[in-house]
């Protein structure tokens, strides 16, 4: 791995990762990238700050546009820097980049195959007070029906940083989910290996696994910990921070391996990584005991998101029924893996 | 600029009203009506104002034009045929199956078309980012923006139009294909857009009145101000007839979309001969 130039001023890893929130590190990031990459420019709607595309801004202030709360024009005018030979990052909240310009980000920028990369802070859930008009339930499913769309969900901000980073090796459009405030990190420093489209081996297991993104990755962690504690039981763990194009290999192993699936996102659970997951098992002709986790069809509550990650069963003693639940599902497992299709 | 006299130009013109009722006929439809209100002022473009080269399409220093009424593709795709960044030969295949050529252009078939289009209202965003971008880079080149007047009803093209004066632009020109007409009826019918000149000239648009936007030295004259127009992005609204050039289609709303039998053919190349 080449060497990480500090982001903060002090180092890049263990410390960062434990005090900044994946928004701060999104902007640092940035900031250094564009000191080598003359062609980065950054583009808002009036969310400089709160998405953290400023730290940029204030380092590059001619290369930063606040279009002010236009979210059409914003990424229309991504589209139109791209065509000038830009690298755009365009940065709002997940659910007017996923839906206010929904037509724009397909039309303009997909379709036509542009290198703009949208950074889309405060999705799922993790605005939890603002309610539904500012959550963003919805953006991984509209976002991967997008054709020529890489869809990333990083599980912390040691995670954003190398997904920023590695989104200019992208010859496309890029979408990157974060969240809102600071998520507690998975990634303990910046050793790990980071690939796009290739699901990171979190915990080893044997009798289930969770396939999960976000701020689950870590919650799953903990979770197949404890149920290794409690229970005796092997939970598996696969970090899918790609949801497209989605690592195939390491779910059809982890059916392989341990027949019963749980996915786990901070979303619907209609379109988003558990129908991408299931889509793969469908296609495989293999079968298991299978279970999304996440908002079933619903608008999600007000509160502080601890308070509803633990409502919807998205946190550590949610994942551990979850398990148990589908360890006490009748499951006739067929031994004779290599006879199916 | 390329030195090319007014009756050249009209000559053009005429050459592309005729391609635009044979490519209608080859596509077996499409908007005659606002591909032949624009043709004018895509010939005037193409063949005298913008700096494109036909050897060289991705040319990054090329001025940028943008057809933010992407239904007007079959007056587009023809004036760049003529221009020779494409086949003639090709328009014969115009949305037939696997076609680069259909009803709205596509940047990534269509050689020499610098933006995707159809859906309105997102050209202006698209040219402001153009220009913006040459202003990042420091670059000369200019951005066009063609729009039909029934697509300023599009909310996206307002939020562009503020963003536009505020960075400057004066790098970036709109021109508003005012014939007068949407699909349902006349636009102060649909949806009224008058006072029309008011409204850009309130977002900070130096703006030109062209009353006839079908008449070449008029459309000329504005060009040549709005290229030299400097501190603000400039609009130049054109009023101009919806089928201009083809006697049973001028003014007429059924014009807006359809197909042509060989005795309106007939007829259609006799007016343009006429004209």
């Amino acid at each position: 791995m080449a060497e990480k130039k500090s982001v903060t001023g002090t180092t890049w890893n263990c410390y960062d990762a434990n005090t900044m929130s994946a928004k701060e590190i999104y902007g640092r990031v940035l900031r250094q990238l564009a000191e080598d990459n003359p062609k980065i420019v950054g583009v808002t709607a009036d969310l400089e700050k709160s998405t953290n595309i400023g730290i940029f801004g204030k380092a590059f202030p001619d290369r930063m546009f606040n279009v002010g709360i236009a979210e059409q024009n914003l990424f229309g005018v991504a589209a139109g820097l791209a065509k000038s030979g830009l690298i755009p990052f365009a940065s709002t909240f997940a659910v007017f980049a996923s839906m206010r310009a929904a037509e724009q980000v397909r039309s303009d920028i997909c379709y036509q195959k542009l290198p703009v990369k949208i950074i889309a802070t405060h999705a799922g859930i993790s605005f939890g007070q603002a309610g539904t008009t500012h959550h963003c339930t919805e953006d991984l499913a509209i976002m991967r029906s997008f054709a020529n769309m890489t869809v990333i969900v990083p599980a912390d901000g040691a995670e954003t940083g190398r997904a920023v980073e590695a989104c200019l090796d992208i010859d496309g459009p890029v979408y990157i989910r974060v969240g809102r405030g600071f998520e507690p990190p998975y990634h303990k420093d910046q050793d790990f290996e980071f690939t796009i489209g290739k699901g990171e081996l979190v915990r080893e297991g044997s009798d289930a696994t969770i396939i999960t993104c976000g701020i689950g990755v870590l919650q799953s962690a903990v979770a197949s910990d404890e149920l290794k504690r409690m229970d005796g039981l092997s939970v598996r763990v696969i970090n899918m921070h790609t949801i497209k194009p989605i690592d195939k290999e390491i779910i059809l192993d982890a059916v392989k391996s341990t027949r019963r699936i749980i996915t786990l996102e901070e979303h619907n659970v209609i379109g988003g990584l558990g129908d991408a997951v299931a889509s793969v098992i469908a296609e495989s002709g293999k079968g298991c005991a299978f279970t999304k986790l996440g908002l079933q069809d619903e608008y999600s509550l007000v509160g502080y998101p601890e308070d509803l990650y633990s409502h919807y069963k998205m946190d550590t003693s949610g994942i551990v029924d979850s398990v148990r639940e589908i360890m006490g599902r009748e499951f006739e497992a067929d031994e004779d893996w290599a006879d199916e299709v | 600029m390329t030195n090319i006299s007014v009756a050249e130009l009209k000559e053009k013109a005429k050459q592309l009203r005729n391609l635009i009722i044979d490519t209608t006929v080859w596509a077996g439809s499409g908007h005659a009506g606002g591909a032949l209100s624009s043709a004018d002022i895509l010939i005037a473009l193409y063949f005298k104002y913008l700096n494109v080269d036909p050897k060289k399409p991705c040319w990054e220093d090329r001025d940028r034009f943008v057809l933010s009424k992407g239904h007007a593709a079959v007056g587009y795709i023809p004036c760049l045929a003529l221009k020779g960044f494409i086949d003639k030969e090709g328009l014969k295949r115009f949305n037939h199956f696997k076609s680069p050529y259909g009803m709205h252009p596509d940047s990534l078939k269509v050689t020499g078309c610098d933006a995707s289009t159809g859906s309105l209202g997102h050209g202006l965003p698209m040219g402001v980012g153009m220009a913006l971008g040459a202003k990042v880079q420091k670059k000369a080149y200019k951005t066009v923006v063609l729009l039909g007047d029934g697509e300023c009803n599009e909310g996206s093209n307002y939020e562009a139009m503020m963003s536009a004066n505020h960075y400057k632009l004066d790098n970036l020109i709109a021109i508003v294909d005012r014939n007068k007409f949407m699909i349902d009826g006349p636009t102060e019918e649909v949806m009224s857009l008058e006072p029309f000149a008011a409204k850009w000239t309130a977002f900070g648009w130096n703006v030109i009145e062209v009353d006839d936007g079908n008449n070449m030295e008029k459309v000329c004259a504005a060009l040549d101000t709005a290229w030299e127009h400097k501190g603000s992005p400039t609009v130049i609204i054109a009023s101009t007839v919806k089928g201009k050039g083809v006697s049973f289609m001028e003014n007429q709303v059924v014009w807006h979309y359809g197909a042509l039998d060989s005795s309106q053919v007939e007829q259609a190349k006799a007016d343009i001969a006429n004209s």
